[in-house]
């Protein structure tokens, strides 16, 4: 059953087009990847699928529901988070603060559901205090999914979580998100990082705003045209 | 006969402001630059060409005119200095600021501009300080009849207006313009066309500076008086921002159909409410002025940002 | 020395209040609001009205205990503060809420602030006239400190509502869920629209927000000193600098900045002539924007 669709989307900035004509899709339950290199559109898929960016073409649906264009701030209403790439927390704010901030739409009691993500981050517990803008990029990056989980969400959309981390911390997070996976949350994963085919059901290869190629993520390892461009075999 | 003179009053002082807002529109309308210190570069212009023509007060008046120097130059002198020197603060401005993003530059402009205000307010060793300066020399003052004066002076702020417009829309289509204009749309594309952004934005900021100080210095021989209290953001910046606004940035046309709107607007409001109003009213009617010009930019920010006439297409002709 | 210190903290308290609503809406809304000084003037002048309007009701016109002002004016502060916050709005409604749908740049918005300031003025100017205005007549009772310090008792009272609005303004911001979302939206407003944070409903705290700073910040300058319809404009630079000091969208640092501009100001006096205050205020913050742009409290993520 496909969970998030979207459909011969044209978008970008300005009058300058990044997405051509990209249509994809995730079905429920599964991690999909998009793999890309800088500057393939990958974040502005995300962007669209998220309202950030209202496309000039094209639709997306949710659940079979069109929510083209609609803001973000009703988005997170839908049962999807998003995590961006850069700047994903409150960095002003303490990181239990930043945890209450992603429940903000909650109308019940979030303190459960806050010490369930510390048990899923349990390196943030000791740090409930800090300011977000003092933790390290591991834990700023384990702070930005939280954020994102506090809302229990159905799906996530995570931009290129590996960014800045070392390799152990990048196992750390791929594990991460699998188990959220294994927990029946749907995963659309942006990287750059060709580890992130590891966990993957489902991958698309993105580049020039356009799909190269998509299959699963053995098939993609094994063509070796794929693997000499996209993935530095 | 008053009527008359009324008119070219008006004229004279549109006009001077039109050169204002054109030195603006180089700023802003061509380059993206957000100069807020207008009144700096005014204030320059006015006090260089005073004192560059002024002769040294003598006898009874030395006591009450305090200033530096006076070079006693002709007039057209004055006015060069007067360009001269406010393109050479304008670098001195740009070196300071240009590496800062926008709307710290704008910031730092109103800074700089009342500091020079300040300056000439404090130091009275100067330019008399508070008092200002008076008498200030009048081209051909003493050849033609104090009757006739204005229209003479008309005719030569005129002249002006025309030069500069024209040199202007040449320059604009000019290499050197056309670098400017890909400089506002679009910044990190000039760069990375190996322009140097900064050295552009500095000959840009010169330029306008410069063609702001020449209105300093016409604006001080017409008055023939100013003290620092002229120099003030209302009068010498943002009335100037709201010319332009209103008649159209990136525009020399623009610019002077604003700079006549707008100056209509504030000189002849006074006139049609003080005779309106009651006379116990009058000393407060001029700010109605204010209200006016104020909800005027706020309109024209708000729903016409192009302003009347708006860009012109035709210079983005590659 | 000592006394200019203690002058320079008084003016300084007065300075903060003035910042934390300009460096809100401005970590927000990217708007500079150059009408912020203004509205600081028109917050004193309400209270100057309403004061005067209540003071005539039998013994509300008699001092407050040892301080100068009527009870009157003590009252007065509810109706200028709720004028004011609804001016704020209305103005925010009215203006920047059209620019910030069409997408307009933040210079669009700075400069259409700088037309709502003007326009303010020419009310107040036109209202009341260029004259100065004060708030009483009467004597200004003094207080001998330690040290050989002399405080009005009006200052004193300024330091307490001063300090006590940003105590009050600390635990809205740090203990409701509204004021940890204004946090939030000031740091990233970008994050928090993608958290569920309704940014226009937020922006009618924030200016609501500021319209309270602001009144309180003006009524307490007035009572300090007197009321004229320049007076905004004499607090704008210091103002612009404070935040900047502080950083964009930090409330502690636009605090800090307030104080620090405050005392810098008066310290100046003592080998400028006080006409160079706002001088001080320009070159304390180009010297920021140069060496430390983002403020010293100022947004630090990666």
């Amino acid at each position: 059953m496909s969970k998030l669709r979207i459909e011969n989307v044209v978008s970008g900035y300005g009058s300058m087009d990044v997405l051509h004509r990209l249509s994809l899709e995730v079905e429920e339950g599964k991690i999909v990847t998009l793999l890309g290199p800088n500057g393939s559109g990958k974040t502005t898929v995300l962007r669209t699928i998220f309202g950030v960016i209202s496309p000039k073409e094209g639709k997306v649906f949710y659940n079979g529901q069109d929510i083209t264009g609609t803001p973000p701030e009703n988005v997170a209403r839908l049962g999807m988070c998003y995590v961006p790439q850069e700047e994903n927390i409150f960095a002003a704010l303490t990181v239990q603060e930043n945890l209450e901030m992603g429940a903000f739409i909650r109308d019940d009691d979030f303190r459960p559901r806050m010490e369930l993500v510390f048990e899923f981050f349990p390196d943030l517990t000791d740090r409930r205090k800090s300011r977000a803008g003092d933790l390290s990029g591991g834990m700023r990056q384990m702070l930005a999914i939280g954020r994102a989980l506090m809302l229990n969400p159905e799906m996530l959309l995570l931009d290129e979580p590996s960014t800045g981390l070392a390799p152990f911390l990048v196992e750390q997070i791929f594990e991460r998100i699998q188990t959220l996976n294994k927990q029946g949350v749907t995963v659309f994963l942006v990287e750059q990082n060709a580890q992130a085919l590891s966990c993957a059901d489902h991958a698309y290869i993105l580049e020039g705003g356009e799909k190269r190629a998509e299959g699963t993520a053995q098939e993609l390892m094994n063509d070796e045209e794929i693997g000499k461009y996209y993935l530095g075999r | 006969m008053g009527l008359l003179d009324f008119f070219v009053s008006f004229a004279i002082m549109a006009s001077i402001y039109a050169i204002f807002s054109m030195g603006l529109n180089v700023h802003w309308g061509y380059t993206g630059l957000l100069n807020f210190g207008i009144a700096g570069f005014f204030a320059v212009g006015a006090y260089t060409s005073a004192l560059f023509t002024a002769k040294m007060p003598t006898g009874a008046l030395a006591s009450f005119v305090i200033q530096a120097f006076g070079l006693n130059m002709p007039f057209l002198l004055g006015v060069l200095f007067a360009a001269i020197f406010s393109g050479l603060i304008a670098v001195l401005v740009g070196l300071l600021t240009l590496r800062l993003s926008e709307g710290y530059l704008a910031i730092s402009a109103i800074g700089i501009a009342e500091t020079i205000r300040i300056f000439f307010n404090n130091e009275r060793w100067l330019a008399n300080g508070a008092q200002g300066l008076i008498g200030i020399k009048r081209p051909l003052g003493d050849v033609i009849a104090p009757a006739y004066y204005n229209y003479f002076y008309l005719g030569v702020v005129v002249i002006f207006v025309l030069l500069i417009y024209f040199a202007l829309e040449r320059g604009i289509r000019s290499p050197w313009g056309r670098v400017l204009r890909a400089i506002r749309e679009d910044e990190v594309m000039a760069a990375a066309d190996g322009k140097n952004v900064f050295l552009f934005k500095l000959q840009s900021l010169a330029l306008g500076a410069m063609i702001m100080g020449i209105a300093g210095s016409l604006y001080a021989h017409y008055s023939a008086a100013i003290q620092p209290s002229v120099f003030e953001p209302l009068f010498g910046t943002f009335i100037i921002w709201t010319m332009l606004t209103v008649g159209g940035t990136g525009n020399n046309k623009g610019a002077i159909l604003g700079a006549f709107i707008v100056w209509a607007l504030w000189s002849w409001t006074t006139f049609v409410i003080l005779k309106i109003v009651p006379a116990s009213f009058a000393t407060r009617a001029p700010y109605i002025r204010y209200v006016i010009i104020g909800i005027l930019l706020v309109v024209f920010t708000a729903a016409r940002p192009r302003g009347i006439i708006g860009e012109e297409r035709q210079v983005s002709r590659f | 020395m000592l006394e200019v210190i203690v002058y320079g903290i008084v003016l300084g308290s007065i300075i903060a209040l003035g910042s934390v609503g300009l460096t809100l809406i401005w970590g927000i809304t990217e708007l500079f609001n150059c009408a912020h000084g203004d509205q600081i003037t028109a917050g004193a002048y309400l209270a100057l009205l309403f004061g005067g309007l209540l003071s005539r009701i039998g013994p509300l016109g008699n001092p407050v205990g040892p301080f100068s002002f009527s009870w009157g004016l003590l009252i007065s502060f509810i109706p200028a503060i709720a004028v004011s916050i609804g001016l704020a709005v209305l103005v925010d409604r009215l203006v920047y809420k059209r620019m910030r749908r069409s997408g307009a740049h933040f210079i669009t918005a700075f400069i259409a602030s700088i037309g709502v300031a003007w326009a303010l003025r020419g009310f107040i100017y036109i209202i009341w006239g260029a004259d100065f205005h004060f708030y009483s007549q009467g004597l200004r009772a003094m207080v001998f400190l330690p040290a050989g310090i002399k405080l009005r008792t009006d200052e004193i009272f300024i330091m307490i509502v001063a300090w006590g609005s940003v105590a009050a303004v600390y635990l809205f911001l740090g203990r409701t869920k509204t004021g940890k979302a204004l946090r939030a939206l000031a740091d990233n407003p970008n994050l928090a629209r993608v958290s569920g944070i309704n940014v226009e409903r937020m922006l009618i705290w924030a200016w609501g927000l500021a319209g309270l700073l602001v009144a309180v910040a003006g009524i307490l300058y007035g009572i300090e000193t007197q009321l004229r319809p320049e007076m905004g404009w004499i607090f704008l630079l210091p103002l612009f600098a404070a935040v900047i000091l502080g950083g964009k969208g930090s409330i502690t640092g636009a605090l800090a900045g307030g104080l620090v501009l405050g005392l810098a100001q008066q310290v100046s006096t003592l080998f400028l002539v006080p006409t160079y205050k706002p001088a001080v205020a320009f070159i304390i913050m180009i010297l920021v924007l140069i060496f430390r742009p983002k403020g010293i409290f100022g947004r630090r993520t990666a």
